[in-house]
């Protein structure tokens, strides 16, 4: 039942001290790129300060701006030839978050992601089809390795076309599936129009939710719906992608790998550390990677580590499904967007005025967006048409930018809610709507 | 001679119509003919008023937006045929008419047309010579409206 019984069952004081190693090489590693030797210069701090993990408070965090300042390469700490993939972050404006991985790098995270995919009860002969995003984003490539590293047949079919992959399933016995929630549940009414039953005219068992938070609820709608067993997992690219966390057959929180990352949970405010058990914002410091070390990554994710033994024998540590984010990044359709992507858009269109809202809403198991832009007042000519050509170009234009179709409602000047002076930007009703 | 129109964008929502006509009743403007096109979720009431310019204000006042256009109003004979005359007129003559709508008078003889088109002077001057009536904003303010009619 373990893909890798030593490392998955390991005392904790052994995890601790092989943290301890893995975390001095890690340091030593990092202090050869850019953004750390200048990091550790500035402090006057050298790797021989860090002897184990209880130094590791020493070392200041990491965030997504500090990626993105030192882009693209100010994180790597071997030669460039060293590098052989590249991933990025979703985000299509501002500066997208690049991680570099080694050939060493790749084997380590896919070693990662059968383990996870093992532990959930995938095995060799099974038939797994990804259904995820290939290209930039981790999760397809991700899983893709790791399936065949389990030795299952893998079909790499890519996102969309409903019809396809039912087909695709049902042609090749699809046992696995790696798939968006929200989809998931969309496509129960393409099976539903196409006459079929995913319970008794597929062989599915298994299915990997991923890529946007879900819910309790969600899961269990897969499960009921496909008659398989869901599992959650948790990941994300500047960690390599999927494969950091995963539930295992007890589906009673994730196992966080401390084989390769260590785990901090932080107050998002003070920062300081918080105790076991308490919810807080992930702190998590990459303990295997050469290409691009990261130490102490503020993954602006919230959750709790779940304290106590977990019933399956593994000893690492589980967290708890990801709560929120810290800051206000929106997962619309498996696309992570920021309003602020959407505001540059907006304020640079004559006609738009000052604020504008995003409400989020949940139909038909699918994410919709609704965009309620102010007019400026002083364009208005009393032509409805103007109003029309105004509202069709903001569509296009957040359409360029977002990679999905808003629907656009032009309201009047100052109607829009603003609590202490500030907009409401997001009004996610999606969670009450599933 | 030119008249006016005023517009006034709302959203498509219990109560912006009400606001409007509160507003006016208020201020004892007198609406000779109201006309609304709407998208979906928005659209622009437009008004013939008696007082154009108190109106503009008192609406402007409340912190809606407004705007006063130039229109122009063309009697035209009530009976069959009447508002066609007008209308291939303008279509000869290639004027863009961009929002009409009208209304007849108490007498019952005639009917008061409002274009809002691209080339307002030379519509006028069409109009003139083609032998239409065309009212300014003081005589659509003193003319009593029997009902309302749109286009
Ligand atoms: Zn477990």
């Amino acid at each position: 039942m373990y893909w890798n019984r030593e490392a998955e069952t390991m005392p904790m004081e052994r995890v601790r001290k092989l943290q301890d190693t893995l975390l001095r090489d890690t340091v030593a590693q990092a202090a050869g790129s850019h953004f750390y030797g200048e990091r550790f210069a500035a402090l006057g701090l050298t790797p021989a300060d860090i002897r184990s993990v209880d130094d590791l408070s020493k070392i200041p965090f990491t965030t997504k701006d500090d990626l993105r300042e030192d882009w693209p390469y100010g994180f790597v700490a071997v030669p460039r030839e060293e590098l052989v993939r590249m991933h990025s972050s979703s985000g299509t404006t501002g500066r997208a978050t690049v991680i570099f991985h080694t050939a060493d790098d790749l084997d380590a995270w896919t070693d990662l992601l059968a383990r996870s995919m093992y532990m959930a009860g995938m095995r060799k002969g099974d038939v797994f089809q990804n259904m995820m995003t290939y290209s930039l984003f981790t999760g397809g490539l991700g899983f893709h390795y790791g399936a065949e590293r389990v030795g299952a047949l893998v079909i790499p079919v890519g996102a969309g076309n409903s019809k396809r992959q039912i087909q695709l399933m049902s042609d090749f016995g699809t046992t696995a599936m790696h798939i968006i929630p929200s989809y998931a549940l969309h496509l129960s009414s393409v099976f539903e129009e196409m006459g079929l039953d995913p319970r008794r005219d597929t062989a599915l068992k298994l299915a990997f939710l991923g890529a946007e938070p879900h819910s309790e609820e969600t899961r269990r709608r897969v499960e009921d719906y496909y008659g398989v067993k869901a599992f959650n997992s948790y990941g994300l690219s500047e960690m390599n992608g999927p494969g950091v966390s995963f539930e295992c057959s007890c589906q009673c929180g994730m196992h966080i790998w401390e084989d390769n990352f260590i785990v901090e949970v932080i107050d998002p405010k003070t920062m300081e550390p918080l105790d076991e058990g308490e919810e807080g914002e992930l702190v998590l410091t990459t303990l295997k990677r050469r290409g691009m070390p990261i130490l102490r990554y503020r993954t602006k994710d919230l959750t709790r580590i779940i304290p106590g033994d977990c019933p399956c024998g593994r000893t690492h540590r589980r967290i708890e499904r990801i709560k929120g984010r810290t800051d206000d990044m929106m997962i619309i359709k498996g696309v992570n967007i920021f309003p602020i992507q959407i505001e540059k858009r907006l304020m640079d269109i004559p006609g738009v005025g000052s604020n504008f809202q995003i409400i989020l809403e949940r139909k038909d198991y699918n994410d919709h967006m609704i965009v309620k832009v102010e007019v400026q007042r002083e364009i208005f000519t009393g032509n409805l048409k103007q109003l029309e050509d105004l509202r069709r170009k903001i569509i296009e234009e957040l359409k360029s930018d977002i990679l999905i179709t808003p629907k656009v409602e032009l309201v009047e000047p100052n109607s829009l809610p603003k609590t202490e002076g500030k907009a409401v930007r997001v009004i996610d009703n999606r969670e009450r709507q599933q | 001679m030119i008249s006016y129109q005023m517009s006034i964008f709302a959203e498509n929502k219990p109560g912006r119509l009400a606001k409007i006509t509160s507003i006016l009743g208020r201020e004892k403007i007198n609406i000779r003919a109201i006309t609304i096109s709407t998208s979906d979720v928005f659209g622009v009431v437009n008004m013939i008023v008696d007082r154009p310019q108190e109106a503009f204000k008192a609406i402007e006042k409340e912190g809606m937006t407004v705007k006063l256009k130039e229109v122009i109003a063309v009697i035209i004979d009530d009976k069959p045929g009447g508002l066609d005359s007008l209308v291939q007129l303008l279509l000869r003559e290639k004027v863009n008419v961009e929002n009409a709508y009208g209304f007849v008078l108490e007498s019952w003889k005639n009917a008061v047309f409002v274009i809002d088109v691209d080339q307002i002077e030379r519509t006028q001057s069409i109009l003139e010579k083609a032998g239409f009536r065309v009212l300014d904003a003081e005589a659509l303010a003193s003319a009593e409206p029997f009902h309302y009619m749109n286009y």
